[in-house]
């Protein structure tokens, strides 16, 4: 239930009286928000009394008569658009002449009623203008809302992007000053490092690109047949110097070919993303698993580790932008932050299913359900960083 | 550590910091200093430090695991020993446009940090801050 309050002007009682009688009936019900919405009325009974009133209370509409005993109803219209209020007033005038609507409207009256009126039509001008103002203000809190995200994920990006600055900055700053680095081993370590926190970056420019064309809904997708088992092998390949150097066995279970019609590089993406976390997150020796399961109506992609896994707290925030599982265990691993966000919009857009089970020290699993022929959604409006998209 | 200081009679600071490259080059950075360094990589692991052993100095970056983790911690050392100082390193405040200082003693009643101070921080700008903090 909405209150919209009203202060009515007129200096005639009765007039007052029937239109309090029509408003305070019952609730008036706008089936446009599905809500219904009733009236609080402060009654004025002269235009001095009103712009006294007007001091201290803000209604959401003014009703005015345009034959006040003390000001001229326009002077007291003109006044209130001054202030720029959130509010809309309406006129109501026994002389209606086009003259006096334009007028009146010029000054910054809303509607117009012609007396005498019946309780409709007072009705429907009061429901007209309850609909304006609720629409205003909806779309008021929606441009602040996007506003609000907007800045806070231009803050987390920059935040993202200042850190390995800030680090590079640091070491090369170490590197000028000469006096601090006593041996080779120290300056190796410094070159390192720095070229390892350069990749990050790139790593982050080239999710935030791939999460843009997606936001956007402009890319070319080109739909072919794509072998899911090949995909992976190859995303083995791929991974393979990484799952290497800390001895990560990488398995796949698929029972010869399956096949999806879907756009290659995107789930390249997603599939390079899940593999890539999985051994991230792993623990030296232990093992990724990718199973396919095309027998059933559905495709069944699983990624399963035998890593670090996660509690459910931050397996609720997994697919958020920027989000990243910040512990003991998980503080030398370095990641944009974005990878599963683009996974999931991917996802999303084959109108498929993402989901995750994991248990801490044990491991994770990721699963993917897609349809053989999927349909594509054009965009999804999943994040905040949506307005990278251009829409 | 507590019994290595008593030898060595050097101030320890603690640094914390969740980036382990700032911490790589605080400590190098201190490493000629009269200054005994320990590092932690989180707010729990300074936690851990601080249930056995009192720095004189802790410098804290703003966000770890959780956003305001080097807030929270700098109030529970203050309420641990008023007397351990804290520098806040954040890079927070440009990018927010979240303004605090610790400047004039009603902001640092609220903000429990003897200092903040923006990344990137300069070699000889955190000396400064630190020695002027000692005593030195």
């Amino acid at each position: 239930m909405t209150q919209l309050h009203i202060l009515l002007v007129d200096s005639e009682p009765a007039m007052r009286r029937a239109i309090c009688r029509v408003l305070g009936k019952t609730p008036m019900h706008l089936h446009e928000f599905d809500q219904d919405v009733e009236f609080m009325i402060d009654e004025s009974t002269s235009g001095a009394d009103a712009e006294l009133k007007l001091q201290f209370l803000t209604p959401d509409l003014v009703i005015i008569d345009d034959n006040l005993p003390d000001v001229e109803a326009v002077h007291l219209i003109e006044g209130l658009s001054h202030r720029k209020l959130d509010m809309l007033v309406i006129l109501m005038s026994a002389y209606a002449s086009v003259e006096s609507v334009v007028m009146a409207t010029r000054q910054g009256a809303y509607d117009f009623l012609a007396k005498p009126f019946t309780p409709e039509e007072v009705r429907a001008s009061i429901r007209k203008a309850a609909k304006h103002l609720l629409l205003r203000r909806h779309a008021r809190k929606l441009a602040e809302e996007k506003r609000a995200a907007r800045f806070q994920a231009m803050s987390v990006l920059a935040h993202e992007l200042k850190s390995p600055l800030a680090s590079i900055d640091g070491y090369l700053r170490i590197l000028k000053d000469g006096s601090v680095v006593k041996d080779p081993g120290t300056t190796q370590r410094i070159v390192d490092r720095s070229l390892i926190r350069l990749d990050g970056m790139r790593k982050l420019i080239l999710d935030i690109l791939d999460l843009t064309r997606l936001e956007s809904g402009q890319k070319q997708r080109k739909k072919e047949d794509t072998d899911v088992c090949e995909l992976t092998r190859r995303a083995f390949e791929t991974a393979d110097v990484q799952a290497k150097e800390r001895n990560i066995e990488l398995t796949l279970n698929c029972a010869g070919k399956t096949v999806i019609r879907a756009d290659r590089g995107e789930m390249e993406i997603v599939m390079n993303n899940l593999v890539s976390n999985a051994i991230k997150y792993n623990r030296d020796g232990g093992r990724v698993t990718v199973s396919i399961d095309g027998t059933g109506p559905r495709i069944v992609w699983k990624v399963t580790d035998t890593g670090i896994g996660m509690s459910k707290d931050e397996m609720t925030r997994l697919f958020e932008e920027f989000y990243r599982v910040k512990n003991e265990r998980t503080r030398n691993i370095l990641g944009s932050g974005l990878g599963l966000a683009v996974v999931k919009k991917i996802v999303l857009l084959y109108q498929g299913e993402i989901t995750v089970n994991s248990k801490e020290n044990e491991g994770t699993t990721f699963t993917i359900v897609l349809d053989f022929e999927p349909t594509v959604n054009s965009s999804v409006d999943t994040g905040s960083l949506a307005f990278l998209g251009g829409r | 550590m507590e019994a290595l200081r008593m030898k060595t009679d050097k101030k320890l600071v603690l640094i914390v910091d969740d980036d382990e490259d700032i911490l790589f080059q605080m400590k190098l950075n201190l490493a000629e200093t009269e200054y005994e360094i320990m590092t932690a990589g989180s707010e729990k692991e300074a936690r851990k430090i601080l249930e056995d052993t009192r720095p004189d100095l802790v410098i804290l970056d703003l966000m770890m695991e959780n956003r305001d983790s080097g807030f929270v911690l700098s109030h529970s050392i203050k309420r641990l020993d008023p007397m351990i100082k804290v520098i806040l390193v954040t890079a927070v405040t440009s990018e927010t446009g979240m303004e605090f200082d610790a400047s004039t003693p009603d902001e640092r009643r609220w903000v429990k940090a003897d200092t903040i101070m923006s990344k990137p921080v300069r070699k000889d700008q955190l000396l400064r801050e630190i020695d002027s903090l000692m005593g030195a």
